[in-house]
């Protein structure tokens, strides 16, 4: 259970834009009739893509009356999950797993990076409001530890001075390329595979 | 070591592509309607045969669970719900499911839904698995193109539609229970067992919910035999698995393997070893953060199943192997695991949202060397006042990693605390709850 706050200053009104209002539909179609309440989670997610990876107050009650359930149940699946954000990241938003086995891999040095690049303190935006980062539990992405997520891409193989360059990036407004960070394909154990051989020959 | 031939998924590395034809060319879709034409009983009994147990962490047997289900539709339509929620820290064996393997998996959705008589699948993806799951999702866009799924699937003339659910960042979603509740769009709050889900599920109709690799195993176990799958490992304890090994190793790799495998092996041969040799290991934890760890002493010859890590105090949980050495401080890495249960638990019951906040507190002045003595013995306590005394298994899991510290790093704790209890003699407050711990005849 994570403890987050609504931020401060919230918009007035929120609507669906007409392409998150056909995603939303699509979204209530995947439910047995009168279960519409089942697409709570993927239209927040849709309202938290359309208002710039945060939810406000206002898309909350939207949802609520759009998928006729009380406000308080749409409020209390938002604050339950960790991946809704109730105040802004910005653009892009970083989260470092540091759990035990990110942890004994050297995810504190991600951390600091973090720290020197984006906002001495987790979930603070940057001076140019561009983006903020925190600290995650287990992204299950252990064998590719240290790793970190930037908007839904996953970081791998990472130590500090690759965090630098890629928060470089990032606040250049540019994406960089995800993935693991030392080249090796996917989970196979580095210059050191026995299984599959033929198959990687072929 | 596993011959090649017997692996399961031989795109693990993806280096045949995860696309519809190259799932075909790997024998994905083959002869599915082969399969359904033997019929139900057929298929429960050779997965029943092939002693395949889940592989999501509790080890129950599948045939088993697939049986529970009732034999004929009444008036509530059955539901199949697949568990991607994947969190446990150690394991990252669905992601590559996921993105690599996604045909292995919506045949065996298939093949399960009609063995259970559901025609609606619901894949459960934790919500930081987005980009494997609309890998996912484009595989099942292209199944529905074939034919394979949908109206009259894969000429099976059986109806199934496969859906996916994303999750949205909480590890108690992989309880089964919970995991209903979050697609009902309730918060991840477990129920309380009986009802069991094959009788009263989603939305208060039968519904069985099965790991995503013990889904994605079937439609080979059909295809090859339960006998073969039965012939790998041992009695009990069959078939291959994807080990996650993570930590302080060489090359962290995913690789599947058959049962019962010695750690050694794993470690040594897959992983390229301990980072400073194998003397410099300290502890592992074998499957997944809830598992207690092993000391190196036991690592020497342990073997990798269900049952002979039970006998070890620990279990096989979902084979993710975490290998701690000697650089690491084990109070630290245990300390870190409580606060990870402290951020995770639901909150539901008071045993659980209170005592993993206090486990954790507790082991970060014990890291620290700020404890007493005695609270050695009340943390222990804490333990056992959890573990058992909640709905889910979320209790058990995040005590009996503390309880495995406990019971092999003692020690170490007690070397680094060193004060004296604050109360040190006994006496008789009335208030002092903790009242007994003191007691020396106890």
């Amino acid at each position: 259970m994570s403890l987050k706050r609504p931020a401060k200053d919230q918009p007035e009104n929120f609507e669906f834009s007409s392409s998150s209002l056909e995603a939303a539909k699509a979204m209530i179609a995947k439910y047995p009739e009168g279960k519409q309440q089942s697409a709570v989670m993927a239209l927040l997610y849709i309202a938290q893509k359309q208002n710039n990876n945060w939810i406000p107050l206002a898309a909350m009650k939207y949802i609520a009356k759009f998928l006729n359930m009380p406000y308080i149940k749409v409020y209390e699946v938002a604050t339950f999950y960790s991946m809704y954000n109730l105040s802004p990241v910005g653009k892009y938003f970083v989260q470092v797993c540091t759990t035990t086995p990110c942890m004994i891999r050297g995810a504190n040095k991600l951390v600091e990076a973090c720290k020197e690049k984006i906002s001495e303190n987790e979930s603070e935006l940057s001076n140019d409001k561009s983006c903020s980062w925190m600290e995650v539990e287990c992204l299950g992405a252990c064998v590719n530890a240290p790793m970190m997520q930037i908007n839904d891409e996953y970081y791998e193989d990472l130590d500090k001075e690759k965090t630098l360059k890629i928060l470089d990036k990032i606040l250049n407004g540019e994406t960089p390329k995800p993935g693991s960070y030392r080249g090796r394909i996917n989970n196979e154990p580095e210059n050191n595979r026995k299984t599959l051989m033929d198959l990687k020959n072929a | 070591m596993l011959k090649d031939q017997d692996r399961i998924f031989q795109n693990l590395y993806n280096d045949l592509g995860s696309d519809l034809s190259s799932s075909q060319k790997r024998g994905d879709w083959v002869n599915t309607k082969e399969l359904t034409d033997k019929g139900r009983d057929w298929i429960i009994n050779e997965i029943k045969d092939s002693q395949l147990r889940g592989r999501g962490g509790a080890g129950f047997p599948t045939g088993l669970k697939w049986s529970f289900a009732p034999k004929e539709v009444g008036s509530r339509p059955h539901y199949l719900v697949i568990n991607g929620d994947e969190s446990e820290p150690g394991t990252c064996k669905d992601r590559d499911i996921l993105r690599f393997e996604p045909h292995k998996l919506i045949e065996g959705c298939l093949i399960a839904s009609y063995a259970v008589q559901a025609h609606v699948c619901y894949i459960y993806i934790r919500g930081e698995y987005f980009i494997d799951g609309q890998k996912l999702q484009a595989a099942i866009d292209e199944a529905y193109k074939k034919n394979l799924i949908g109206k009259n699937a894969a000429g099976t003339g059986w109806d199934l539609d496969i859906y996916i659910h994303y999750g949205a960042g909480a590890y108690i979603c992989g309880e089964e229970t919970a995991l209903l509740e979050s697609i009902e769009g309730n918060k991840g709050q477990p129920r309380l067992k009986p009802p069991f889900p094959a009788l009263i599920g989603l939305y208060g109709c039968p519904t069985i919910i099965n790991n995503v690799e013990t889904i994605a195993v079937v439609p080979t176990i059909l295809r090859r035999g339960g006998k073969w799958f039965a012939s790998l490992g041992r009695e009990k304890n069959t078939g291959t698995k994807i080990f996650c090994i993570s930590g302080n190793v060489n090359n962290p790799c995913n690789v599947e393997e058959e049962m019962n495998i010695p750690l050694k092996e794993l470690i040594e041969v897959h992983a390229g070893g301990v980072i400073g040799g194998w003397d410099n290991l300290k502890a592992v934890i074998p499957g997944g953060s809830s598992m207690p760890l092993i000391p190196k002493e036991k690592c020497e010859t342990l073997t990798m199943d269900f049952d002979s890590l039970m006998a070890e105090k620990s279990g096989l949980g979902t084979a993710g192997v975490v290998v701690i050495n000697k650089d690491q401080d084990i109070i630290k890495c245990m300390a870190r695991i409580a606060r990870f249960y402290k951020h995770e638990s639901c909150g539901q019951c008071t045993p659980c949202r209170e005592g993993s906040g206090w486990m954790w507190r507790m082991l970060e002045r014990m890291a620290r060397g700020e404890a007493s003595r005695d609270e050695i013995e009340m943390l222990g306590d804490v333990t056992k006042q959890i573990e058992g005394h909640t709905i889910c298994a979320f209790g058990e899991g995040s005590s009996w990693p503390v309880q495995g510290l406990l019971r092999h790093f003692k020690d170490e704790i007690k070397k680094r605390n060193k004060f004296d209890p604050i109360v040190r003699e006994n006496k008789n407050i009335p208030y002092l709850v903790d009242q007994h711990l003191l007691d020396k005849n106890a």
